[in-house]
């Protein structure tokens, strides 16, 4: 057996420039053998430093406890002495020509942040269940947050054999009840290995005490690991961390985390969507200056212009460039006491941008034990969580499913991390697809009668009287019961629906998030068309973003009013005057506003009308004195 | 990508977030193998140069060459050099242990510095695979004015976010290193070509390992003159790094008391 030991070590290369390393972590419930675990893979392996199995021993005979493992990792007087890991740590170890980092992380549902530490580190994950106790709250959730952070190469540890006798039924039972919760959550186990880690079964060698067990044991199954190449074939994604002008260089410095760049690629950066061309990649101390530079290495780069670019934007090229937003879904674990509410606000970090972000809604909550979900005001501690935030600016970023490092983000507030998510953006639009002015050689001309003029003959101001609300609230109803009163009264005024502009104007663009943006869009400039006109506009859409209704506010100027147009989805649904709830609940219909898609009330709404239960004539009433009170010119 | 090469990325990486939002800075300079390696890399993030003070915390205890080395390139380098006297033994904790009381000084030193000045950021050249107590570190490891570790209470860090704000009057440790092992640090200074202390090349059939003061530190029996063999050395070798720090082993918890009290 020494000799084994001995032949393995001169065979091993410490710290081998050559050998990749590949880091483990190893999860589980609290007291299931983690760190025992890793004591025992150093011992079998013949790898303690010197001195090491003396010092523990030292440690335990003070504490006038048997032999402990765990002290191994367990560097801290206060784990030792109230035998729990606190916190991650991390060991060097090594075994046929692979370097690996063990990570062993708490299992204590305490420390879930220094656990979520270790492990947001590792590229492949041991689970450890313990064979008597079976699968705990902890092994649910801690393989659900390896799920979320990233780790797909996974296997399991069915511990503490010795405490069954071995068994092989309460094995299997514990094997197939396991293998179908990673599979439900997308993760699948490489193996499910018997062991005792106390007594060394299935850790370094085969285990004669489980003859019925014929796969292969924890340091086997660590060579089966697969490490995932860095991206450098997905699209171009460099986060600026900052620019530097120590010289006469200005340069952009970053790590790039996908995608390759080369000297001469023209850039686009995101969001602020300036465009330049890589004039040099810069380094020192090497031979010559790179021509090209990919996924996981932190660059230096030069342009070919001086444009103004700062922390926080991602360069990309002008193909597959990253989604702009300024709403999105984040999956997210919650990580303190104090619990996350709708309505709060708090730091976001996405890469190097650092902005802050609104919550807007909380979707669900997810049990990580029974895999429901169930409808939430809050996200309390160590809870899993669909959330929709809104940032305060535009900001660059992708779906995780996508790229994940540029599709994942914290919250915090001034001195602690909250919270880190996965990104999705399910029904809200890329708003980079709604850049106004594409060409710059246009001359503006002034028109022949002002609006002053305008307004003097009228009578009455010009403005945008922005219906917004669900189908059926009454918007359709309202805007041309509203648009003949005022007629009647001598007003200039014209209603702009949403079904009839998509027969015309609008009728090359479907109901795709995308679509009905640009819907929106265009419905907003031909408003402002008829507003400068002098007349008063009424649009009538159900206009679902809160994002496009701000954009048409902008192209408005002073003249754009947000009415709501409020009524409960039931009422609608009720009312159906178009039959398109029935059609949306039976699935005939993707996509639909307050069933399948998102609907943001106003925040600040000019008017709010609610339809729920009054009629018609006394809604219009309303209407009509309020163009009165704010349009209106006395005579 | 080689090893190499991805350990360079990820420190450039922390050094430029450190630089981007923890200033003021200021790096530690052991003057060891250790630190010089994070200069280099600061000069490689900052191409050719340190944008920030590197500090040496001086006992007065420390080996001739390690002095040679300071002066030589600190100018070589072109720091901005700041060199804090510690203050004597005998304002140390008469309850530690001797040689830890000794160690103490530095982190004496390095809490008068901070009463001077208000860094924020304070990078330091620390690994995990040194000690135990230092692989439960973060890389941004946040600490109060009195540089006090709250080990049970780390804040997490994942996907590369990193600790930027602190309350007032406390700083961040950072550790650019902290991911590095003793063979890497040897591997990229022979790659690099970084001068080497000639304190780590055997003289009479012994070597230092690790640089600390000559009251508290021993050399190794090593017949290794040039970094293959001391790579060749550490290959085999099962004794820890620090065995030769003696302060480490004086008690169960010597290091840890150390380090949570502010040492680095």
């Amino acid at each position: 057996m020494a000799k084994t030991i001995a032949t393995e070590n001169t065979a091993m290369q410490i710290g081998s420039t050559a050998g990749k390393l590949m880091r483990v972590v190893i999860v589980g419930h609290v007291d299931h053998g983690k760190s025992t675990l890793v004591g025992r893979m150093f011992h079998d392996t013949g790898q303690l430093p010197d001195g090491k199995m003396e010092a523990i021993q030292e440690m335990c005979r003070k504490r006038g406890m048997p032999f402990e493992w765990a002290f191994l990792m367990d560097s801290l007087k206060a784990e030792r002495d109230q035998g729990v890991t606190i916190d991650t740590s991390q060991i060097w170890f090594h075994h046929n020509n692979r370097q690996y980092v063990i990570i062993d992380a708490p299992g204590h549902r305490e420390f879930i942040r220094n656990m979520v530490t270790g492990a947001s580190n590792a590229d492949a994950a041991l689970l450890m269940i313990d064979a008597d106790q079976g699968i705990r709250r902890q092994s649910r959730h801690h393989s659900y947050l390896l799920q979320l952070l990233g780790v797909r190469e996974v296997a399991v540890a069915v511990n503490k054999m010795d405490l069954v006798d071995y068994d092989e039924t309460r094995f299997r039972k514990i094997e197939t009840e396991y293998k179908s919760y990673l599979k439900s959550i997308g993760l699948e186990a490489r193996r499910v290995i018997p062991i005792s880690a106390r007594e060394g079964d299935n850790v370094a060698s085969a285990s004669e005490r489980m003859p019925w067990y014929d796969g292969p044991s924890i340091i086997e199954t660590l060579a089966e690991f697969e490490l995932s190449e860095p991206p450098v074939d997905r699209p171009l994604r460099l986060p600026l961390q900052d620019v530097f002008k120590f010289d006469d260089r200005r340069i952009l410095a970053g790590r790039i985390e996908s995608g390759t760049l080369r000297t001469g690629d023209e850039l686009l950066f995101s969001p602020s969507n300036r465009t330049a061309r890589v004039a040099t990649i810069e380094s020192w101390n090497t031979e010559q200056a790179p021509k090209m530079a990919s996924a996981g290495l932190s660059v230096g780069i030069t342009l070919d212009e001086q444009i103004f670019v700062e922390r926080g934007e991602i360069a990309s090229h002008l193909t597959d460039p990253p989604i702009e937003t300024n709403v999105l879904h984040l999956r997210l674990f919650w990580l303190v006491d104090t619990p996350m509410e709708i309505g709060a606000s708090y730091g976001l970090k996405l890469g190097p941008r650092h902005l802050s972000a609104t919550v807007e809604q909380i979707e669900r909550v997810i049990d990580v034990e029974a895999l429901s979900d169930h409808a939430a005001t809050e996200v309390k501690r160590d809870e899993i969580a669909d959330v929709v935030v809104r940032t305060n600016q535009l900001v660059a970023l992708d779906e995780h499913d996508n790229l994940p490092r540029t599709g994942r983000a914290i919250l915090h507030n001034r001195h602690r991390t909250l919270a880190g998510g996965v990104i999705s953006m399910g029904n809200y639009p890329d708003q980079r697809k709604q850049i106004t002015i594409r060409s710059s050689n246009i001359t503006k001309v002034v028109h022949s009668v002002d609006t002053a003029r305008r307004i003097a003959q009228n009578r009455h101001k010009p403005g945008v009287l922005w219906f917004t609300g669900l189908s059926g609230a009454g918007k359709s109803t309202l805007a041309m019961g509203l648009e003949r009163r005022l007629f009647d009264e001598g007003y200039q005024t014209y209603v702009l629906d949403g079904d009839n502009v998509r027969t015309g104007l609008n009728a090359n663009l479907s109901f795709s998030p995308e679509d009905r943006s640009e819907n929106i869009r265009r419905v907003s400039e031909v408003a402002v068309l008829l507003a400068d006109a002098g007349l008063i506009v009424i649009s009538a859409l159900i206009s679902p973003y809160r994002a496009d209704r701000d954009r048409a506010r902008d192209a408005a100027g002073g003249l754009f009013r947000e009415v709501f147009i409020k009524a409960e989805i039931a009422t609608c649904e009720a009312r159906d005057t178009k039959g398109l709830y029935k059609r949306a609940r039976a699935g005939e219909i993707a996509e639909f506003t307050g069933i399948s898609a998102p609907y943001e009330e106003p925040v600040k709404p000019e008017l709010v009308i609610d339809t729920n239960d009054r009629d018609i004539d006394s809604c219009i009433d309303e209407l009509v004195a309020y163009v009165r009170a704010n349009f209106k010119i006395p005579s | 990508m080689n090893r190499l090469d991805t350990l360079e990325a990820q420190s450039v990486f922390i050094l430029r977030e450190a630089y981007a939002t923890a200033r003021p800075l200021a790096a530690l300079w052991s003057v060891g193998k250790d630190s010089n390696v994070v200069l280099w890399l600061a000069r490689k993030a900052f191409f050719g140069r340190v944008p920030f003070p590197v500090v040496q915390l001086d006992t007065d205890m420390e080996l001739d060459e390690v002095y040679a080395y300071r002066d030589q390139y600190t100018k070589e380098w072109d720091l901005d050099l700041i060199v804090i006297d510690c203050p004597p033994e005998s304002e140390m904790d008469p309850d530690l242990p001797p040689m830890t009381r000794a160690a103490a000084r530095k982190s004496a030193g390095l809490a008068s510095l901070l009463e001077g000045d208000s860094y924020k950021g304070i990078i330091v050249g620390i690994r995990r695979d040194e000690e135990a107590t230092r692989a439960k570190e973060r890389v941004f490891s946040p600490r109060a004015l009195s540089g006090v570790w709250e080990f049970r209470d780390q804040p997490p860090e994942f996907w590369d976010q990193f600790a930027t704000e602190t309350p007032e009057g406390a700083h961040l440790r950072i550790h650019p290193l902290l991911h590095w092992t003793e063979v890497d640090i040897w591997r990229y200074s022979q790659r690099e070509n970084i001068p080497i202390n000639p304190l780590y090349f055997t003289q009479n059939g012994k070597r230092y390992r690790s640089l600390g003061e000559k009251n508290i530190t021993a050399p190794i029996e090593s017949n290794a003159s040039t970094v293959d063999e001391i790579i060749a050395e550490l290959e085999t070798t099962r004794s820890p790094e620090r065995a030769g720090r003696l302060m480490d082993s004086e008690a169960e918890d010597s290091f840890e008391r150390l380090r949570t009290s502010g040492y680095m």
